[in-house]
């Protein structure tokens, strides 16, 4: 799918973020040179087309109290990967999930499931409980912690400065 | 980027940040709108956003863009990097716009990152200058599958 012009300009405008100012929208139409009628209406098509997923906040899960945040990565039989990987995904405490390719001799793992608790003691419990749901499906698993965040800014299209 | 300590998070900052985990309107006064589901005003909201957004709780608000409804792609990539050279190679990958998030993480592939580019040519584009700029490999691995997501920041 090819954005507009007009449409690209609002994503270019809105990307780094909204203005914390009574009428966000308001603010983004006046840089542009557009009714904020208008560019409701075209957040709300994008919206409904799938280019913007959500309008909202990406919280900070250092910031919550969630400090240990390990991306658990597990090596499961291919037949079975997408009916587990929905069971892992659909559990509370984990933010992403997704099947991608091993990276043989490298990188054996195939599902990938990031994984949150308020310390690491609570993050092993429940990646033990993840290796009981997988069960002999699994042929081997490792935790990766993040230690630091180095960069997190989002998707950007070039050239969009705002 | 560097971690701040933690802020002060109350109860009704979780609350609101879970809401706002959920979708903003769009609507001419949406802060208006979310305020009076917390019984608080406007101006408060705003406030206290600006404050959860200056300590670093909530790191971005606004709309989360999809590369490949744009016609682009998303890809998960890792690297091995020598520790003595772990800043100078942060840097140089940080330096790529296409660069969406990056994080150091405890294993021998130690650097995480996601690129996001207007095109899926774009991923091998990127991918491969960054092994020319680094000298190291860079493995990728695009989502084959993703799956329904039940994770929810408490309230």
């Amino acid at each position: 799918m090819r954005l507009d012009p007009t449409d690209r300009r609002i994503v270019a405008a809105t990307q780094a973020g909204l203005d914390f100012t009574p009428r966000p929208y308001l603010a983004v139409a006046e840089r542009l040179g557009l009714d904020e009628a208008e560019v409701i209406a075209r957040m709300s098509g994008l919206l409904a087309r799938g280019v913007i997923r959500r309008i909202g906040a990406a919280p900070n899960h250092y910031a919550l109290g969630l400090s240990a945040n390990g991306m658990t990565v597990w090596d499961v039989e291919d037949g079975e990967a997408e009916r587990l990987g929905a069971l892992v995904g659909a559990r509370e405490d984990v933010s992403h999930c997704y099947l991608r390719p091993r990276a043989l001799p490298d990188w054996p793992y195939n599902l990938f499931a990031m994984l949150h608790g308020t310390d690491r003691a609570e993050v092993e419990t429940r990646r033990g409980e993840i290796a009981a749901l997988l069960g002999a499906s699994c042929r081997g698993s490792d935790v990766l912690y993040s230690t630091r965040i180095l960069k997190k800014s989002g998707l950007r299209l070039a050239g969009g400065a705002s | 980027m560097t971690r701040k300590a933690r802020p002060e998070i109350d109860a009704l900052d979780r609350r609101i940040i879970a809401s706002l985990q959920e979708g903003f309107p769009l609507v001419p006064e949406p802060y208006a709108e979310v305020a009076a589901g917390f019984g608080m005003t406007e101006a408060e909201l705003i406030a206290r956003l600006k404050r959860l957004r200056e300590d670093g709780a909530i790191t971005r608000f606004g709309p989360f863009l999809d590369a490949a409804a744009m016609g682009g792609a998303f890809c998960l990539c890792a690297m091995a990097v020598p520790e003595a050279d772990f800043e100078r190679i942060a840097a140089a990958v940080n330096a790529h716009p296409e660069v969406a998030h990056n994080y150091a993480r405890s294993h021998r592939l130690n650097m995480w990152f996601v690129l996001a580019t207007e095109t899926p040519e774009g991923i091998a584009e990127t991918a491969d200058r960054i092994e020319r700029e680094t000298g190291l490999g860079v493995l990728r691995f695009p989502k084959l599958l993703e799956f329904f997501i039940g994770f929810r920041v408490a309230a």
